[in-house]
Formats: C-alpha cells, structure tokens, sequence
C-alpha cells in the first residue's frame, strides 16, 4: 500500500479500498478464470457457452438471493435446496400426472396449486422462524432440522416415483424460451439465434427486486444493521427477531420458487435432485464477497459469486481431464475464492 | 524514596518476619498514562490486608502486577524474601500467589469435585481419573472451608457464595499462600458474606497472607488487619484496622482537605416534589442481581442511580429497556402499565437507552449518518431510506453536538471515543425521547468530551425529556443529578432528593 500524506485525516484510503476489495477480489477472480479457460479451450469463449453458463446458474441464483438476504444477517439455512426439492414436488402433485406415473396426488386447478404450493414454502418459512425466534434454536441446527423434514415430504409426496406435469405457468417460466437473440446467419445462409429461458428472466427479476430492498428500503438496512452489530440493532430499539424471522421466510419463498421452476427447468419432479444446490447457493454467496459475519456484501456480490462458480462448473466440462479430477479442482478452487475472501475480511478489519 | 503518607508499611502484625509479599517503589505506565506511581506495599503471614480505593485509582493494576498478569513494570517485587520478575500468570501460581475474580470462574454444570480439581485431576496409571480420590480430597478441601457438602454436587445449583468457596478452595489446592480477593462480597447475601469472613479467618490463621479489595468499607473494616488506600494512581495510605474508621478511609480516599476541588465532588439536589412521575419502577426482582428496585422519574429532571460495580445497575437499565427479564415488580409509564417485551417495544413508548459499552451501541464499519438514523428510521420513512434527509438530520446533530471531524459518511470507527459516544447520544435526539436512560454516559472520556456530553445531557433535560443516570462514577452522578438513588446489592439503600450530598455521603451509603 502506498502511503501518500492525506490532507484529511478523516478520510481513510486504506479502509476505503479494504471495502472495495470485498467485490475486487472475486471479479478478479472471475475475470482469471475466464482467461484461463478461454486460452485453454476453444469451445468455452462463445456467446452460446455465456448463455449456456447464466441459464445453468438461474434457478442456483434465485436461491442465492433469498440465502444473501440471511447470510447478511450472519445466519445460515442449509434448507434451501431440500425445501426447493419439496416446494417443487408439491407443485407437481397439484398437477394432474399422466397415466403412468403412479403417485396418489391431488390434481387442481393450476392457479390454485400455484398458490398451495407458495404456502407451502411459506409455511417452511414461518417454522424456520419460529424455531428461531421464539423458541431460540440456532439457525445452523433448525434449518438442518428443516432439510431433513423438507425431504422427508418428497419423499412422501412421490414415494419413489418420478412427476412429470406441472401447472402451465410453471411449466413456460422454468422451461419455455422467452425471447431470441438474433447472431446474423451462418455459412449455410440460417439464421442464428440464441434462446434466452424464462428462468434468466425470472432470476434477473430476483436480482432486481432482492438490490433493491437491500439497498433502498428501510427493511433493507435493518438487514444490514442486525448483520453488522446485532447488539447495537438491539439497543437501537429494531425488532431484531422480526428480521431475522423475515429474512428466513424470504429465503424459504425464494428457495421455493426456485424449486417450481426448476423441476420444470429439469423436465422431472424427484427426489434428491436439487443436491448440489445447497452448496452452489451457499458458495455462490460468500465466494462473491458477502460476509459470513454479516453486515456487509450484497446481491451485487451474489451475482459475482453465481459467475465465479457458473464458469468453474461449465469451464471444467471444456477442459481435457478426468472427470474425477474435476470433482477435486471444484473444491480446490472454491476453498481458494473462500481463503480470498477470509484474508479481505482480516484486511478491513485492520484497516 | 520515602513517601509523605500516614504510612504503616513496615508494621507487621505478629512481630519481624518475612512477608509473602513485598513492593518496592513500583510503576506502571500504559502508553504515556500512569496507572501506578512508586507504590510500596506488603503482605505478611497471618494477615489480611484490606486494599481500597475509588475505581481507576490503581488496585487493579497492582493486583495484576501481583498475579503476573502485567509483566512490564519498574520497581522490584519480592515473594517470601526472594526477588521475582514474573512472565506470566502462571509463574505467579508456581510462586504461591492464587486469585479469586469478582466474575466466577467456576463450570457451573460440573459437579463440585470437578470444579475444584479444574485441569489438574488426580489421575491413577495409564491415566485415568481418580474419582474416588478426587471426591474425597475436595470433601476434605472444602470441609476447611467450614463448607458440609456433597462433592457430586452440580455447581450451577447452588448459591453464588458457596459457589465462591469451591472457587477459593481451587486457588488453596494450587498451594497458594498468598490469596487475591477482588470484591469478594459484592455478590453476597449478608449470612453469606459471615460464611466468607469465617472462612477468610481460617487461613489467616493457616499463616496464609490474604488481599481483600473491596468498594464495600464496612467489609474491609470488619475482616481487614492492615488497610491501604490508593488515590490517582498513588497509595495514599497504610495504616493498622485500629486506627482507621470509615469517615477517615474516605477521606484518604477523596483526599479531602486538599486545595483542589475537583468537579462533582457536591452537589444540591433539588427534585420536583409535586409533579407525579412519568415512569415508576416498582420492586424490580430478577431473582439474581435484583432484589427489589423501586424508582421514580420525572419529566425534566435528571436521575442519578449510584451504585459499585455488580450492585445490579446495569441489569435494571436493561430490565426498563426491555432486555433483561425481571420475575417481579411492575413498571407504570405515565400511569399505566408497561412492559416491554423487546427493545422495539421500549422504543416506540418513548424509551431510550445508551449501554455502558459504545460497542454495544454502535457499528464501528457503517458511516456516521447510518449509525445516527438507525433508531429513527421508521419516523424518517415508510418504505424508502432516504439517505440524503439521513444526512441533512446527521449533520444538524454533528454541528449541535460538535462532532469532531464533522462528517456524515466516515465509516464510525474512525472518530475518538468520546465524538463516538456523542454519536450513541445522537440517534435518541432527533425525535425527542420521552425517558432516555444512560448507563456511564462519561465513562472512559477525557474532560473536554466529557464537559460536552454533560452540557448535552442538561440541555436535554431542560427541554423536558426525563433522565435516568447510572453510574459507578460519584462525579458524574453528583454534576448531572437532580435526585440520587443510591444502589447495593440489587436494591435502592438511599434515596437522596434535596439538601447538599457530597463525595463521601454516597460512598458511605453504598
């Protein structure tokens, strides 16, 4: 660091860049790994691939922004994935199945199941809170409890089987192209396109909405308060367990949609298929920059971290290696973008 | 070097020998601050020396040289003849030298045997523990202590006192000869403090040395041999039980007599009489810490609670702010019922508080104008921040308040602690709060912030907000106070509301 005399004493150039560097670390960090795979690969650098890796990471990043809004407050919820899997279950076994899929359920109309299905999430939500706010369970052990019942209802709503049919709103938003983008036209005279999915759209909304009540809404700073000191939100006179109630509903909601539109995304409703979502959401969150200690970060951040992790997934599939290998690397590089972002948080607080 | 001081130094209590303890011209600076200046001080088998001394007058500092908890000081120290410099707290162990903390240190869901044989059980071969040995021998340890119990016992059950004995008999299995007391009875009921004293006169007359430090002068004077007094950073005073009583500690103390008269050593009181009050506390119990507080505050007039350290002060500000729970008592605001069951609720009834610690109110990484609108949010907007009317209101309290450098979008941790405690004041003031409750609001602050933030807390007072003070500080309950309670042990022992009060009435009463 340079140390050029300041005129003001005030202002504090080290704590200013500190600050900067929570979201200069991970776009450098996303800013290599696109070198990288770009110069070691041919396929990895095409308009198609970047659409490709954004439409793999949307449902992951409507989880995200709901995990964003508790991981701001310094609270976690392993749930999310489990209650996708079950929220999207449920939406199904509103649906009337075909034939040959042999599950007992209860077919509605589809505006109806739509919104059954969102209470479900709500009502997920609501217990999460409740174990944590009322009863005073800590957020890593009730939302552990919370998986654990989130897949217990799939499993029971499909036994073993596997659904098909969804509402047909779900099935446009989570499957269905929205618009087009034109390429101009190939060698043979065709034109080009690129399809952009609903779910793009959908997330980016998410994005939006989840910025915008961060930053500009007074639930937003409440948010950040309650991360950045929960004592001093406290004595202030917030309602710090009403936040943190509403941030777990938030996150639970998210989760939820994120759930009806991904097993239309998938083409499927089943068990244990949003596994690995779990760790992509919470890893997509904090690899951006946004602080387990809460307070600090933000869907900017997210949405760094949902790329990060997005180019590492598809960009390993580019590269001539073991796919066993890739499983490795994965981690390695996540336990790197982590390590980052530990020593940033060391830097700022010295600073 | 031969201090000017009723001096009693070199008076033993059962003819020459060797003390277990012996200071010489002792110092201690923390960065340019003195906390100690050439302090001699002794401890002899067989005694009790009492060691008291208003806070920050240097006790702690030389009982943390004493432990070897501080290891960098001038002057020489001397354990049982021999010359030591201790590097750490547990070469003062080795050295025979056991302390008991104000704050427990027990486990309190270990059983009794288990707490007194903290990290060194007896162990048979191949390293397994010896239970039925360990049971025994604390039985033995704690039956000297005058104590009949059970060592299976869950520590956690039983009394602070008891609990207090299993601690000081942990320090006499180390081998200690020489015990630390801080404030031992400060959490004791008086049939407990007569159980301690017991026990306390028991190893004195083992020929263990014993230092009682303690704000309670009564207790000093009944269980002490030899009493030292310390004032800014100097001993003051060592002088045999007999020929001290408390009006004369007190003085040595306050140093009265001396020409300067500092500020808040008087003060007139003159509270409302007539007006019913605006908050009333009624015989506040949590079953711990309190044991019955009943106040009464009245609109524009500042309340002063002076009590010592542990006398519960800090519990009941939190118990009318809505973050302590209390079994008993009833608060009535403006006549009616109140009982607030979180601190939102508190606020939204007119309530306000600034904690003892500015951590606890502040957040060190988030601009000043952040940390000013936090508790008004909802008055400033509906839905929207509005960060620039955050500011506008900001700015309006840094020039009112003079907050020094005046700026609103400095992250908070960059300002002086007492510009920080102006900002703590700052977030109540922009919609006037009807009570606003402040627990050491001058604590830690050098005098210009300090003058600062008495003349915000008289101007707020006049405008009609109702003030409640606690403080451990006699100044500053005596410059801001328009009535005084007096606290002990959990409950209001004076209640003083007109005439001239002085330093040493409150340090009497407490």
């Amino acid at each position: 660091m340079s140390s050029a005399p300041i005129a003001d004493r005030s202002f504090n150039p080290k704590g200013f860049f500190a600050d900067k560097l929570r979201t200069i670390a991970p776009l450098l960090t996303l800013v290599a790994l696109v070198i990288f795979f770009s110069s070691t690969t041919t396929t990895f650098a095409t308009m198609d691939n970047a659409v490709n890796i954004i439409r793999q990471m949307s449902i992951t990043g409507i989880i995200a922004v709901g995990l964003t809004f508790v991981i701001l407050t310094a609270e976690i919820d392993l749930s999310v994935a489990a209650v996708a899997n079950a929220v999207g279950i449920t939406v199904a076994y509103f649906t009337i199945q075909p034939d040959y899929v042999n599950i007992n359920n209860i077919p509605l109309n589809g505006w109806i199941a739509i919104i059954l299905t969102l209470l479900s999430a709500l009502a997920f939500g609501l217990v999460t809170a409740f174990g944590m706010t009322k009863i005073g369970i800590p957020s890593f052990i009730m939302t552990l409890a919370i998986m654990q019942i989130a897949n217990g209802v799939s499993a029971l709503l499909v036994r073993g089987q596997i659904a098909y049919q969804y509402p047909d709103l779900i099935t446009t938003l989570g499957s269905k192209t929205a618009f087009q983008i034109p390429l101009g036209v190939d060698a043979a005279g065709k034109a080009l396109f690129i399809p952009v999915g609903w779910t793009i759209i959908v997330c980016l909304i998410f994005f939006i909405v989840g910025h915008f009540v961060l930053t500009y809404t007074r639930f937003g700073r409440y948010v950040y308060m309650v991360g950045g000191n929960r004592e001093a939100a406290e004595y202030s006179g917030v309602n710090v367990k009403l936040i943190i109630a509403a941030v777990m509903v938030i996150s639970a909601l998210c989760s939820g949609i994120a759930g009806m539109l991904g097993v239309a995304y998938f083409g499927s409703a089943q068990q244990n298929q949003f596994d690995t979502y779990l760790l992509d959401a919470i890893a997509a969150v904090v690899v951006g920059g946004t602080s387990l200690f809460g307070g600090k970060g933000g869907i900017g951040n997210t949405i760094i971290g949902l790329l990060v992790l997005g180019v590492v997934n598809n960009g390993l599939d580019h590269i001539q290696m073991d796919s066993f290998q890739k499983i490795l690397i994965r981690g390695l590089i996540l336990l790197a973008a982590l390590v980052i972002n530990v020593y940033v948080e060391k830097f700022r607080e010295r600073a | 070097m031969k201090s000017p001081v009723a001096d009693a130094t070199e008076a033993t209590v059962n003819g020459v020998q060797t003390p277990l303890i012996e200071l010489r011209n002792v110092s201690k600076s923390f960065g340019g601050v003195v906390a100690l200046q050439g302090v001699d001080f002794s401890v002899n088998p067989g005694e009790i020396h009492g060691l008291v001394g208003e806070n920050g007058a240097g006790k702690s500092t030389l009982m943390k040289i004493i432990a070897g908890v501080h290891t960098g000081y001038e002057g020489e120290m001397r354990v049982e003849g021999r010359l030591v410099q201790f590097r750490s707290a547990r070469d003062a162990i080795a050295a025979g030298i056991g302390m008991v903390h104000q704050e427990l240190s027990v486990v309190p869901d270990l059983s009794v045997a288990e707490n007194v044989f903290l990290g060194v059980q007896p162990v048979k071969a191949g390293g397994i523990i010896d239970w039925a040995g360990m049971k025994a021998q604390a039985r033995t340890l704690i039956a000297s202590l005058g104590l009949d119990l059970d060592p299976n016992t869950r520590v956690g059950s039983l009394p602070v006192g008891v609990q207090q004995l299993i601690e000081l008999s942990r320090v006499l299995f180390s081998g200690a000869r020489t015990i630390i007391l801080d404030e031992p009875t400060s959490a004791l009921s008086p049939p407990e403090v007569a159980r301690l004293f017991v026990a306390l006169r028991k190893l004195r007359a083992e020929g263990r040395g014993l230092i009682f430090i303690s704000h309670f002068l009564d207790d000093v004077l009944e269980i002490s041999d030899r009493i030292t007094v310390f004032r800014n950073s100097r001993r003051v005073a060592t002088e045999l039980r007999a020929n001290l009583d408390k009006d004369k500690i007190i003085g040595h103390m306050i140093g009265r007599g001396s020409a300067e008269m500092h500020m808040g050593e008087t003060a007139v009181l003159n509270a409302r009489q007539d007006e019913p009050p605006l908050l009333a506390a009624r015989d506040i119990s949590d079953g711990r810490s309190l044991n019955g507080v009943s106040v009464e505050l009245k609109r524009g007039e500042i309340t002063g609670m002076y009590g010592f350290m542990g006398s519960g002060l800090i519990e009941f500000a939190r118990a009318l702010f809505g973050r302590h729970a209390f079994s008993r008592g009833s608060i009535t605001l403006e006549g009616k019922p109140a009982h607030f069951r979180s601190t939102a609720a508190a606020r939204r009834a007119g309530l306000a508080f600034v904690p003892e610690n500015r951590s606890m109110m502040l957040f060190r990484t988030e601009p000043v104008y952040k940390n000013v609108s936090i508790a008004m949010l909802d008055r400033i907007h509906k839905l929207l921040v509005k960060p620039q009317e955050e500011r506008e209101v900001a700015k309006h309290h840094i020039k009112d308040l003079q907050i020094r450098p005046p700026l609103t979008d400095i992250p908070l941790g960059s300002l002086s602690g007492g510009n920080q405690q102006k900002v703590a004041l700052a977030k109540w003031l922009t919609n006037m709060p009807k009570i606003l409750i402040l627990s050491e609001p001058t604590r830690g602050m050098d005098v210009g912030a300090k003058e600062d933030v008495i003349r915000i807390i008289k101007t707020l007072r006049d405008k009609g907000v109702s003030i409640l003070v606690l403080s451990t500080e006699p100044e500053t309950i005596l410059t801001l106070a328009d009535k005084i309670y007096v606290v002990k042990r959990g409950a209001v022992v004076s209640e003083l509301s007109s005439g001239t009060v002085t330093k040493s009435d409150l340090l009497a009463a407490a």
